[in-house]
């Protein structure tokens, strides 16, 4: 049985519905993430998840037991707000006591369980410092060690990492699945961000529009996006829209206007006659100049519009003969260059039949 | 001016035979306090859970502490204090009426007057809590309620703890000014300060020389009360917290 199972969960604000009967469930010690753009739902589910808010339609189970009259105080349930929330009239080691405290632990287990809590978020200095006192990662971390000392079985988290830079943010992500790995708690994660998901999650739940796209491994998602909105969302992507002009069981080809028939890996449910899209990860892309002997299917010319070198790869953009713009990723591999082509330069854009993915939605 | 200040006056007899002028001045001070006081603890009581009702979402409570404020916020405070001396012990049943109205000088005036003044200032330190709840970031409470505390003890340990600090400063000044409001109850009779500095002008004509006693008096005690309300300020501070608080914490 799935450690927390959502069921047709719907929740309405007025004409808008924030949450579209969305199911899903969540294994026990999985770090399951929440992902979509500003505005898809993310933190109304959450809050339903805690019992802030109230599904107007749906269940929610907590092994297998519905929430539905718990309130938020009785759920074995915290959450890290991105607001730290930490309280400033206490200290760091007060705060992190506090949940312990209230829950009428002996004096000696709370303070041994305060010390571990600090020293699992690295802060074994700062326990009689003020909250003010402490950077924006010092305070993530104490409010981590806040929700995650009372050992709830599940912990939220509302994009705990979104007040921090962009390094620190790194760190943080790191220190994040370690916590994680070392208490075991199920943590459900919310983020827009497409890398963070990436970088730190089981599974992933892609959310558009109050509804949930796509619940994959992260490998997957990238790899295997169902729809173009999961295609487009997840990492960089080229579409090229086109109509099944044939399918031959593993291979289809599409024909794409102005750049005539691409060949791509067939999958269940394709047809000729229907409109179809090719997404296709710039990475997959290889680039030769024009002339150059290249083995592969899909070959197609085109200019090097830009370029962005960015350290350990260059992204080209390069314009299409029917006007289309795509990317290709180059990796600098050989030290010292930077690129291996010039913007204005005729080069040829081709990728296996393999690469890609058919989307029909 | 050409005044003869007599000032010796205060150290002559006043008529009562209680002793000096000065001492019946003081006396008076006593009865200022001891009425200011006694409100003050009124105040405070019913202000922070008038107030604290006004930030629940239960809203029969909400409603009730809007009521009770508009009421006594609205009737000017002399009328207040005679509405309290003269119509309430007519108003509640005739045993406990009849009782209040017995009751031997200066008790007759000074327990209407308490009464009086702390719950018109109630209304002011329920706002001013009301306030200070409301400054706090939402989080907080959510925070509290996340990691399983009650509505209850949300507010004990994490609102109100924080709230009052942050209204300490108004809250200073709420109780200057039942100080000063307190001189309204010599209408009903009382003898405090103002109260004795009138009667002392009656029986001395000596109208400069007693108000400027009770006004230095007055100062005196508002100085030693701004003295005493920052040594708490100091002691309750949590280092830094104002200053922290006065920058928008991220919010949701
Ligand atoms: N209490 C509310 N009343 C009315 N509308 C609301 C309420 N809460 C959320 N919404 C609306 O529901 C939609 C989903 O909001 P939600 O906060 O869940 O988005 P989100 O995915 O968390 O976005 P973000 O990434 O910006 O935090 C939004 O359009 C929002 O305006
Ligand atoms: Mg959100």
């Amino acid at each position: 049985m799935a450690l927390l199972e959502i069921r047709n969960v719907t929740r309405r604000f007025g004409p808008l519905t924030a949450v579209d009967d969305v199911s899903l469930a969540v294994e026990a010690g999985e770090f399951f993430t929440l992902l979509g753009p500003s505005g898809c739902g993310k933190t109304t589910l959450l809050r339903m998840i805690a019992g802030f808010d109230l599904p107007d339609a749906g269940e929610i189970l907590l092994e297998g037991a519905d929430m539905a009259d718990t309130p938020p105080e009785k759920r074995p349930i915290h959450t890290v707000f991105q607001s730290y929330a930490l309280f400033p009239h206490m200290t760091v080691a007060q705060n992190i006591a506090f949940p312990l405290r209230m829950a009428g632990n002996a004096p000696e287990q709370i303070s041994a369980k305060v010390r571990d809590a600090l020293a699992l978020v690295h802060l074994e200095a700062k326990g009689q410092q003020y909250p003010h006192e402490l950077s924006g990662g010092q305070k993530q971390r104490v409010a981590l060690a806040r929700s995650l000392v009372s050992r709830p079985r599940v912990l939220l988290l509302d994009e705990p990492l979104g007040a921090l830079d962009a390094k620190l943010r790194e760190e943080m992500q790191i220190e994040l699945i370690d916590m994680q790995r070392e208490v075991g708690i199920t943590f459900v994660f919310v983020t827009h961000s497409q890398n963070e998901a990436l970088a730190l999650s089981s599974r992933i739940a892609v959310m558009n529009a109050g509804r949930v796209e796509q619940l994959d491994e992260p490998s997957r998602l990238y790899g295997f996006p169902r729809n173009r909105f999961v295609a487009d969302f997840i990492g960089k992507i080229n579409l090229f829209n086109g109509e099944i002009v044939a399918v031959d069981g593993e291979r289809v080809r599409l024909r794409v206007a102005g750049l005539g028939e691409i060949e791509a890996r067939g999958a269940a449910g394709l047809r000729p006659g229907t409109p179809a899209t090719l997404a296709l990860r710039p990475e997959q892309v290889r680039l030769a100049a024009i002339g150059a002997a290249l083995d592969l299917p899909n070959r197609h010319p085109g200019k090097v519009r830009d370029f962005l070198y960015i350290g350990d790869v260059t992204t080209y953009v390069i314009d299409l003969q029917n006007g289309q713009r795509m990317q290709a990723l180059l990796p600098n591999s050989s030290p010292g260059r930077a690129k291996f082509f010039e913007v204005g330069d005729a080069v040829t854009a081709a990728w296996p039949a393999e690469a890609g993915v058919v989307l029909t939605e | 001016m050409n005044y003869n200040w007599h000032w010796k006056v205060l150290l002559e007899m006043e008529p009562g035979g209680t002793g000096t002028y000065l001492h019946y001045l003081l006396v008076g001070l006593l009865w200022t306090l001891a009425t200011a006081l006694a409100a003050w603890v009124i105040a405070l009581a019913i202000g922070a859970a008038v107030g604290t009702l006004r930030t629940t979402p239960l809203k029969w409570a909400v409603r009730l502490g809007n009521l009770y404020v508009e009421i006594f916020r609205n009737i000017p405070l002399i009328v207040q204090m005679f509405l309290w001396f003269f119509v309430m012990p007519e108003l509640v049943p005739q045993g406990l009426g009849d009782w209040i109205k017995q009751m031997p000088p200066p008790w007759g005036s000074y327990v209407p007057a308490v009464l009086c003044l702390g719950i018109f200032t109630s209304v002011r330190v329920a706002e001013q809590v009301r306030a200070g709840i409301q400054s706090l970031p939402r989080g907080q409470r959510l925070a509290g309620i996340a990691m399983g505390l009650t509505e209850a003890q949300t507010y004990n340990y994490v609102i109100l703890p924080q709230s009052f600090r942050i209204i300490l400063p108004p809250l200073t000044s709420e109780f200057m000014n039942i100080i000063k409001n307190s001189s309204v109850a010599l209408t009903i009779g009382l003898l405090e300060l103002t109260g004795r500095a009138r009667a002392m002008q009656e029986f001395s004509f000596r109208v400069f020389e007693a108000f400027t006693a009770a006004t230095v008096i007055y100062l005196l005690t508002n100085l030693a009360v701004v003295l005493l309300m920052r040594a708490v300020e100091k002691k309750v501070r949590v280092p830094g917290l104002i200053a922290a608080a006065a920058t928008p914490q991220a919010g949701h």
